[in-house]
């Protein structure tokens, strides 16, 4: 097994009493895409904030490209080259779609402690962001602002700016909510697309499209990982289905 | 900069050809107050537009921006007391004093949001009107009158109302100028994403704080030369223009011409201060007429006159 890019171990978070991370492992192997599903509850958007940065820890520690990044700010661990998204769609409502973008490339492109040149006139910034809204099919719509574009267009806008910091590992926060039957087709091929070139760590509800695209899957309860594997491990897992009772139709449909 | 031909634009220039020509309208009138009036307007109208740049662009409702007329005019007015009358040393001291007190003031406040940083903005500027009132050397409570204004050699005379109006526009044009600039360059772009969305700006590599206080810094040391030329203004201070009402006034001056809108606080602070100055003629109660209005404004016209403007040539 190749050198994990990113390694989580024993990692715990309490919120009040309730433990919402409890002694979670975890390893992300360059170039994989690796699921993590688990019903309501089960502490997935929790565990990708510990992640990125934008929750700390209890204990444990998290390592990032053979970094400890366990106390390191969100933007440093962005800076390294860890993107996310998130579930519920996080832009600038009142800037256009190709300026949401671009303040990502320009995120990656020195320090912003310009005063005086136009940003909106720096070549580099303006091509890097159209580039990354080709990749998702949206460059016919870089100069609509964001509260005006439908809802798909945003999740896909959601990619293209975590595609604009060149991540080396893309955490994406269910990419599929909300999304209707032929969206969230556009969304696996677009997915089937990036995990080409980048590692994708994917959190989803949405059981065929996980099934459909991951390599390994790893399955949250309460904060505890009771199962890890490939698609068919985890499919016929005793744990896993007895987790997924009320919906283990959905687990076994393609099985 | 494409120069649209709308209604807000046309407003604009009308604006600025009007402040520019207002001497002319002065001398050949008679109407010496007109003058002393719009010198005034012109250097509120500086530090409003300075409390725009964090208030409108960067979402730091800052409760305490008179705290930098106070340092910039007690800048000036201490070193004139002491003898030193020369503006190449009073103004920059007048600067540099209002950027740290601003870096002290915003490296605490910007680790709260919301109401705690109205509060603590509010707190730092009633800490800064009662040391004012304490400084019994300069006056204390009664002020400090400026015997001589600023002094900038041959170059310019500060106590010529002329040349001094004309002084205070150029600070106001230059200093809305710069606030356009940075709004527009990469910084300023930042400081409006983190305005918008925080955590987002964060997640893809933007240390927030850093942004938002360098804001901060630059709004107050705007704010401080607005402060050195209204002492001059009335060749004296006390500690009442640190007053929160006057923090006050300039949130509303903002407000009334339109939040986030490069020209809006010019605006804003114009129609302020001509309602403050005829209203006042009529009745004491000024205040009563001026509070619905912002209510109005408040209510029905969030972009403020720079919103009903927009509104209006967009139809």
């Amino acid at each position: 097994m190749a050198e994990p890019l990113m390694r989580v171990q024993n990692l715990v978070r309490r919120f009040g009493g309730i433990l919402a991370t409890d002694n979670l492992s975890l390893d992300v192997i360059p170039g994989e895409l690796h699921a993590i599903i688990g019903p309501n509850g089960a502490g997935k958007t929790t565990l990708i904030s510990q992640l990125t940065g934008q929750l700390t820890p209890n204990s444990g520690t998290i390592h990032f490209a053979g970094m400890d990044v366990t106390r390191l700010p969100a933007y440093r661990r962005s800076r390294l080259g860890l993107a996310r998204s998130f579930q519920i769609t996080s832009l600038l409502p009142n800037f256009t779609a190709i300026d949401n973008v671009a303040l990502a490339a320009q995120a990656h492109d020195g320090h912003s402690f310009r005063f005086w040149g136009d940003a909106r006139k720096e070549q580099h910034l303006r091509e890097a962001a159209l580039s990354a809204l080709r990749r998702v099919g949206l460059e016919k719509r870089a100069n609509v602002v964001v509260s005006e574009l439908s809802h798909g267009e945003q999740r896909e806008l959601e990619l293209a700016v975590a595609l604009a910091t060149k991540p080396q590992l893309l955490l994406l926060d269910e990419p599929m909510a909300g999304l209707g039957v032929t969206e969230s087709a556009r969304m696996v091929g677009l997915l089937k697309e990036l995990r080409k070139e980048v590692t994708i760590v994917l959190v989803e509800h949405d059981m065929e499209a996980v099934f459909a695209l991951a390599d390994r899957i790893t399955v949250l309860v309460y904060g505890r990982v009771i199962a890890s594997g490939g698609p068919d491990e985890i499919r016929n897992n005793e744990e896993v289905k007895r987790a997924y009772l009320g919906d283990q139709h959905a687990v076994t449909r393609r099985g | 900069m494409k120069l649209s031909f709308n209604a807000r634009n046309v407003v604009v220039v009308l604006v600025i050809a009007g402040l520019l020509l207002l001497p002319v309208y002065s001398a050949l009138s008679g109407k010496v107050f007109v003058l002393t009036l719009f010198t005034r307007i012109i250097i509120f109208a500086l530090a409003a537009a300075s409390l725009n740049l964090i208030m409108g662009y960067g979402g730091m409702m800052s409760f305490g921006h008179a705290a930098y007329l106070g340092i910039g005019g007690y800048a000036v007015g201490i070193l004139a007391h002491e003898g030193i009358g020369s503006g190449f040393i009073q103004w920059p001291v007048a600067l540099i004093t209002s950027a740290l007190f601003a870096l002290v003031i915003g490296s605490l406040s910007l680790r709260t949001r919301g109401v705690y940083f109205i509060m603590i903005t509010l707190a730092f500027a009633q800490m800064a009107y009662y040391v004012a009132s304490g400084l019994s050397r300069y006056g204390g409570d009664d002020g400090l009158t400026i015997y001589k204004r600023s002094d900038f050699g041959g170059l310019i005379n500060l106590s010529d109302r002329v040349q001094f109006y004309y002084v205070c526009l150029a600070c106001l044009l230059g200093g809305v100028y710069l606030i356009w600039r940075i709004v527009n360059s990469r910084f300023g772009m930042v400081v409006q994403g983190v305005r918008s969305n925080e955590q987002r700006m964060q997640a893809i590599g933007f240390p927030a704080y850093r942004y938002r206080l360098v804001c901060f810094v630059i709004s107050g040391t705007i704010c401080g030369l607005a402060g050195a030329l209204l002492a001059n203004n009335t060749d004296f201070v006390s500690p009442a223009v640190m007053y929160w009402t006057r923090s006050g006034d300039l949130m509303v001056m903002v407000i009334f011409g339109g939040m986030g809108s490069l020209f809006g606080p010019v605006i804003g602070a114009i129609a302020f201060l001509l309602l403050e100055e005829f209203l006042s003629q009529f009745t004491e109660y000024w205040a009563l007429i001026m509070g619905p209005l912002l209510l109005l404004i408040v209510l029905f016209a969030r972009g403020g006159i720079m919103g009903i403007l927009g509104r209006f040539s967009r139809g």
